[in-house]
C-alpha cells in the first residue's frame, strides 16, 4: 500500500478512489436516510481480514468511532501508522482473524471512501458540501446493512464497536436483531448527554468560524479550513483523556524551555500536544465530515425511537450482550453503560458487563488494557462456542 | 507416621472437608432451584454454582459480581454477568424477572440486608439465601468464655478488617423474614463440615449446632413487599 504524499488532496483522494475495497449501489438501491431522502449512488469503502467461512457464520462487524475508519488492523494510507486497532484485531489477537472475518466499513457521512461531503456529488460535479443530507447513526447502520447483504451475510457473529462505533452496535442490535449474534458496545452511551452535544458545538463552531470553510464549499475553492478542524479536534482530545492521564503525562511541565517565555507560544507540553494533535488530525480528516458525524452522534437517542424506553428497543432479543465501559471515562461514563445494561436487563436480554479499572479516560478502549482484552477473548470465546464455531486448534 | 506426616496429613483433611462443605453449600442451593428455570446469582463469584445451574439443571443462569476478575472468569464461561455490588444494582432490576434470586455466604457483607432481600424478593418468585449462622456454639463460646470477637474456619477475618459487617444467627435471620411478610419454603442447616443437619430437628438445635444455614423464600402472595 503506498502512502499518500499530497496530504493536502487526501481528504478529495481518500473520498473519491480510497486505498479500499469499495462497493457501489446506484439508483436501483437507493439507501433511504431518515432525512427522507434516498440517497443514491452510494459508495461504501471497506476493509476485510482473514477469511468468511463456508456457512458464512464467522464474521464480525467492527464499527469505528468518530474520527476512526476501515483501516482497523493494516497500515492507515494516509498516515502511514498502524491500523487503529491492530492491538485488538489480527492473528491470535482477542478479536481472532484466524477464527474470524473481520469487516470494517467507514461511516456514511465519513470521509475515507464511503459517500461524505468531500465526495463527488454527481448531480452537481463537485463535492457534496452540505448539499448532503444530513446523517444519523441509524443511516450509518442502514449503509452497512447493505454491504452485509452485498457480502451475503446473513447473520454478523459479531458487531463491536466503541464510542460513535457502540452507537452503532445499539442500533444494529434493535433495527436488526435476527442479524446480530453478539454485540459489544464500548466506552458508549445510548443517547448523547447535553454534554456531549455541547463539546461537539464547539467543534463545530469553531470549524464554521474559520474563514476558509466558505459556507461549506471549501473545497470548490481548494482550500480547507484546517485552523477551525484543528481547534475542534483539540477541545474534543481534551474530552478522551482523564484528568489523572493527562496529569501523569504532562503535569505542567515545559516544552523545551526552562522558564515560561511571557508570550502565548506552547509553553507548556500539554499546548504543544494539543497542537500536534490538531495539526496532524487535519491531514487526514475532512471538515465537513467532522460536522455531519458529530450531528449524527448529537441526533442519536435510541430510547427516542421506543416511546423513551429503552429496553423496548431489544425487547425479545436473542442477541448476547457484553457492555464495556472504563471507570476514568467522562465522556461517556460508566452510568451511561449501567442505563444500557439496566435496559437490557428489563428486556431479558444475555448481557454481561464489566466496568474496566482504567485511568487512562474515554480513549483507554484504544489502548492496551488486559483486563479488557481479556474480556473481550472471553466474550467471543464462549459466543463462538454457543455458535459452533470450531477453535483455532481445530483449524491449524 | 512421623509428626510432620501427621500434620500434613491434618491439613490434607482439613482442606477435604472444607472443598466439600462449600460443595455440598452450593449443592444444596443447586437442589432447590427447578430445572429450565431463570435463575440470578448475586455474588456469583467465577460463576462456578451458574455453571452447575447452568449444566446440570439447564436453568438460564445470570449474576451479579463485583470483582471484576470474577466477572471475567464468568464471561468467559459463558455466563452472562454483570459487574455490580448487591446494595445498589437489584434496584436496576425489573420485578419478576427471575424465577429464583441467590445470595450465597453475601448477606452478612451487604450494607442494608433487608432491602437486599426485599429486592431479591421483588425480583424472583424465589430468594434462596445461605450465610454463616453466627448462632452457633463455638462463635457463642468465644464471645462468652474469651471475651473476643470470633474466628473460626469460615469465619477467619479480625473485627477491624471484616468484611462481613451484619452477622445474623438463624433465629434471627427467621425472624427477620417474619418481620418482612415473607414465607419460608424450605431451609437446611449445615454442620461445621457442610453435612446437612436432622431435618426435624427444633430451631434451637439448628440455631446452635448450624454452622451455616440455606433458606428458600417466597413473599406472601398478597402482600406487596415494597414499601
Amino acid at each position: 500500500m503506498t502512502i499518500i504524499q499530497n496530504s493536502k488532496a487526501v481528504s478529495q483522494l481518500e473520498a473519491d478512489a480510497p486505498h479500499s475495497h469499495v462497493v457501489r449501489f446506484d439508483a436501483a438501491q437507493p439507501l433511504k436516510m431518515d432525512a427522507g431522502v434516498a440517497l443514491s449512488p452510494l459508495s461504501i469503502a471497506y476493509q476485510t481480514y482473514g477469511t468468511l467461512n463456508a456457512d458464512k457464520s464467522n464474521a464480525i462487524l467492527i464499527c469505528h468511532a468518530l474520527t476512526g475508519d476501515q483501516h482497523v488492523a493494516n497500515i492507515h494510507p494516509v498516515t502511514g501508522k498502524p491500523g487503529w486497532w491492530q492491538i485488538m484485531v489480527g492473528p491470535g489477537r482477542p478479536i481472532d482473524t484466524d477464527r474470524y472475518f473481520v469487516i470494517a466499513s467507514n461511516v456514511l457521512g465519513g470521509c475515507m471512501g464511503t459517500t461524505g461531503p468531500a465526495s463527488l456529488n454527481p448531480a452537481s460535479g463537485r463535492a457534496y458540501g452540505l448539499d448532503l443530507p444530513l446523517v444519523t447513526i441509524r443511516d450509518m447502520v442502514r449503509a452497512q446493512a447493505m454491504l452485509i447483504d452485498y457480502l451475503g451475510i446473513d447473520t454478523l457473529f459479531g458487531v463491536i464497536g466503541g464510542s460513535m462505533g457502540g452507537m452503532q452496535v445499539l442500533q444494529w442490535a434493535a433495527s436488526y436483531p435476527e442479524r446480530v449474534f453478539s454485540a459489544m458496545p464500548i466506552a458508549t452511551a445510548a443517547k448523547h448527554s447535553s454534554q456531549n452535544i455541547a463539546f461537539h458545538e464547539v467543534g463545530r463552531q469553531a470549524i464554521m468560524a474559520d474563514p476558509e470553510w466558505r459556507n461549506g464549499c471549501y473545497l470548490d475553492f481548494a482550500t480547507s479550513p484546517t485552523k477551525g478542524l484543528a481547534v475542534a479536534r483539540m477541545a474534543a482530545h481534551i474530552t478522551y483523556l482523564s484528568d489523572e492521564a493527562l496529569q501523569r503525562k504532562f503535569g505542567r511541565k515545559l516544552q523545551d524551555r526552562a522558564a515560561p517565555t511571557f508570550s502565548f507560544s506552547a509553553d507548556f507540553q500539554i499546548e504543544n500536544y494539543l497542537r500536534y494533535q490538531g495539526a496532524s488530525f487535519v491531514d487526514r480528516f475532512d471538515a465537513n465530515s467532522y460536522l455531519y458525524v458529530t450531528r449524527a452522534c448529537d441526533y442519536f437517542d435510541l430510547a427516542d425511537d421506543y416511546n423513551g424506553t429503552l429496553a423496548l428497543a431489544f425487547k425479545g432479543t436473542k442477541t448476547r450482550f457484553c457492555v464495556v465501559s472504563f471507570s476514568s471515562d467522562w465522556l461517556y461514563p460508566t452510568s451511561a453503560s449501567r442505563a444500557i445494561v439496566h435496559a437490557l436487563n428489563a428486556a431479558g436480554a444475555s448481557v454481561s458487563f464489566v466496568d474496566i479499572e482504567s485511568d487512562r479516560g474515554h480513549d483507554a478502549f484504544l489502548l492496551e488494557v488486559p483486563e479488557f482484552f481479556a474480556t473481550t477473548r472471553g466474550f467471543l470465546d464462549a459466543a463462538a462456542r454457543a455458535r459452533g464455531l470450531p477453535s483455532v486448534e481445530g483449524k491449524r | 507416621m512421623s509428626d510432620e506426616d501427621v500434620t500434613q496429613h491434618a491439613a490434607q483433611d482439613v482442606i477435604e472437608r472444607l472443598s466439600r462443605a462449600a460443595r455440598v453449600d452450593l449443592l444444596v442451593v443447586a437442589n432447590m432451584v427447578e430445572p429450565q428455570s431463570r435463575v440470578l446469582d448475586v455474588g456469583c463469584g467465577d460463576g462456578t454454582l451458574l455453571r452447575l445451574l447452568a449444566e446440570e439443571r439447564g436453568v438460564d443462569a445470570r449474576g451479579i459480581e463485583l470483582s471484576q476478575r470474577g466477572v471475567n472468569d464468568c464471561v468467559a464461561k459463558g455466563l452472562s454477568v454483570v459487574q455490580g455490588d448487591a446494595d445498589t444494582d437489584l434496584a436496576d432490576y425489573p420485578d419478576n424477572a427471575f424465577d429464583y434470586v441467590i445470595l450465597s455466604q453475601t448477606l452478612q457483607a451487604t450494607r442494608q440486608p433487608r432491602k437486599v432481600l426485599e429486592h431479591m424478593l421483588r425480583i424472583g418468585r424465589h430468594a434462596i439465601v445461605s450465610f454463616p449462622n453466627f448462632g452457633h456454639w463455638r462463635i457463642r463460646t468465644q464471645i462468652a468464655m474469651k471475651g473476643r470477637m470470633p474466628i473460626t474456619e469460615n469465619l477467619k477475618y479480625y473485627w477491624y478488617e471484616t468484611p462481613n459487617i451484619h452477622f445474623c444467627t438463624i433465629r434471627d435471620f427467621v425472624t427477620l423474614v417474619e418481620v418482612m411478610d415473607a414465607k419460608i419454603e424450605g431451609g437446611v442447616a449445615l454442620d461445621r463440615f457442610g453435612a446437612p443437619m436432622l431435618v426435624n430437628a427444633p430451631w434451637w438445635v439448628w440455631n446452635l449446632f448450624g454452622d451455616q444455614a440455606v433458606f428458600r423464600l417466597t413473599r406472601e402472595a398478597k402482600v406487596p413487599m415494597m414499601k
